[in-house]
């Protein structure tokens, strides 16, 4: 059959972002599938560089407008890190207390769009209404309803007052209510059973492979999440489950964030029940001792990862954020093989695509060479060694430490 | 005014249908506009209706300081926009470039690439700031 290839984006109905879609068709099946990213590209890394680490907080804040506290809670864990900041008890609470509220609002916002792709409006509805409790209850914890600036370097800016945790609580009952009866929805609609179950499939090799995270992994039983394996701010002290499904489909990462909007808020009341007294925030100094630190959180969709580099000024020297969606949009193209045109929003929605996340790319072409080089992992090896080489640091003795320790 | 005008204008200002376009935002203005679309805040009460292509808006809501890749995209998206025609910048990054003003892939603001008739700031502007924003600007086009 003739192929048509058929552009979706910048602009577009399906979606919510500028991002370019390139479609091959035949007839109606998918022969491939390529995205073009970097309309939302802003150069975030570059200005962080230019700025002083207060300012970067806010400005990695705006990385995102969704998942905007993963981010900043992911740069001031790095900048922790490196400066060596005992960060108070009570600060670790709030910040895991905003986390997972933020997790409650992102995986609604979720349930809606998904509502939406599939024709069901009604539930993009009812679940953006019921999201208003939550941002609600962030503009009073925090004072804004999306970007918080909740989080500084050292730890939080607001306290949490009884009056406030009793109010929190309250919205909790509220939202694992309503969460219960979309539970319902989702497993027992059979519209929507019929219209999720069998798209959008990706294999638990393949998710392994195509090193997928979050709730896109999770829904292919893999059981990885920050949070337990790596645990950072309150985590390490809260009881929770890591919510896994066998289904590998829409329908099952659906089944994911619904589960995990419940045991959000188990943790939403450990957190309020367990908060300790104390202050709120050490005093960090201005200019951070040079070194460097890599940092992971587990944001709504996924693994997020910031690496700071300081030289000992008031500024970092390099600044590196590897956003989940980033890890997640390769998945799409071997979802949406053979499979039909009709699938594709649903299927692109599914992994929670936020690509003012994603759009950190810059790709280097070696100057007159037309072709891409394609690396080998021996040679990008070899390549990172000889590079720190020429800066006068020696892996060799360290590389034959570590075979001895692993042996 | 003719009767004719008269009824158009009225029709006009009782559904403005709206286009949202990102250009550049960090998402969080772009959640902000559909919660202002949705039950709580409900801006369809003023006839407002989203559309999906911009040869059925009125009103182009954008958000976000203008990246320069889709600078021309913005450009060509106005340019579809049947007559008269409205730009409203949602946000602080969209009136003046805001936090990524500077920025080596960002111009400042929605005005540098095409004409813009109404204001919203704030990061994010508020559903609220979004609804004062759209209704007074329908009510200045009463006037005309």
């Amino acid at each position: 059959m003739h192929k048509v290839i058929i552009p979706v984006g910048p602009q577009h109905p399906a979606l919510k972002e500028p991002e370019n879609f390139m479609i091959t068709l035949s007839g109606e099946k998918i022969l491939k599938f390529s995205a073009r990213l970097g309309y939302n590209h802003r150069g975030i890394e570059k200005a962080c560089e230019e700025r002083t680490y207060i300012q970067d907080v806010y400005l990695t804040e705006r990385i995102c407008g969704i998942c905007s506290h993963s981010h900043s809670t992911c740069f001031v864990q790095a900048v922790e890190e490196i400066a060596a900041l005992e960060v108070p008890k009570r600060a670790l609470y709030i910040r895991t207390l905003v986390a997972e509220l933020e997790r409650v609002h992102s995986h609604l916002l979720w349930l809606g769009v998904a509502g939406h792709e599939v024709g069901f409006d009604t539930l993009l509805m009812y679940t953006w209404r019921d999201r208003e409790v939550v941002m609600d209850i962030l503009a009073m914890l925090t004072g804004n309803r999306v970007n918080y600036g909740i989080n500084t370097i050292g730890g939080v800016r607001r306290d949490i007052t009884p009056e406030q945790s009793k109010e929190v609580a309250k919205a909790t009952n509220t939202l694992e209510e309503r969460t219960k009866y979309y539970i319902q929805i989702a497993t027992k609609e059979t519209t929507l059973i019929k219209r999720l179950s069998g798209v959008g499939v990706l294999s638990h090799d393949d998710a392994i492979r195509l090193g997928a995270v979050g709730p896109t992994a999770r829904a292919s039983s893999v059981d990885r999440d920050v949070r337990r394996d790596d645990p950072y701010a309150a985590y390490g002290e809260l009881k929770f489950k890591v919510i896994t499904d066998n289904h590998n489909d829409v329908y099952g990462r659906t089944l994911v964030r619904m589960g995990e909007l419940m045991e959000s808020y188990s943790m939403i009341r450990q957190l309020l029940k367990n908060m300790p007294e104390g202050p709120i925030a050490v005093k960090a100094p201005r200019k951070i001792p040079a070194g460097e630190a890599v940092s992971r959180y587990e944001a709504p969709r996924g693994e997020d990862v910031h690496y700071v580099k300081s030289n000992g000024s008031e500024k970092p020297e390099r600044v590196k954020v590897r956003a989940p969606t980033l890890a997640n949009i390769q998945t799409v193209a071997k979802m949406l093989e053979d499979r039909q045109l009709a699938d594709l929003p649903i299927v692109i929605a599914a992994i929670d695509p936020c690509f003012s996340c994603t759009d950190r790319l810059t790709v280097i072409k070696e100057a007159g060479v037309r072709k891409n080089k394609v690396m080998s992992w021996e040679d990008l090896h070899d390549y990172s060694i000889g590079w720190y080489r020429e800066r006068g640091i020696d892996f060799a003795g360290l590389n034959k430490k570590l075979t001895r320790m692993l042996k | 005014m003719g009767l004719i005008q008269k009824t158009v204008n009225w029709a006009r200002l009782k559904s403005p249908w709206v286009l949202h376009f990102n250009t550049g935002a960090c998402n969080a203005c772009d959640i902000e506009i559909i919660a202002a679309l949705t039950p709580r805040y409900d801006l369809e009460r003023f006839g407002v209706v989203l559309k999906g292509t911009p040869r059925h808006a009125d009103v182009l809501l954008c958000s976000g300081p203008v990246t320069k890749q889709i600078k021309c995209r913005l450009q060509r998206i106005y340019d579809q926009m049947p007559e008269p025609k409205f730009v409203v910048a949602v946000g602080t990054c969209s009136c003046s470039g805001g936090v990524f003003d500077g920025c080596y892939n960002v111009e400042s603001g929605i005005d540098q690439a095409i004409p813009v008739s109404a204001y919203i700031p704030g990061c994010p502007a508020s559903p609220k700031a979004i609804i004062d924003g759209v209704v007074k600007l329908l009510s200045s086009l009463e006037t005309k």
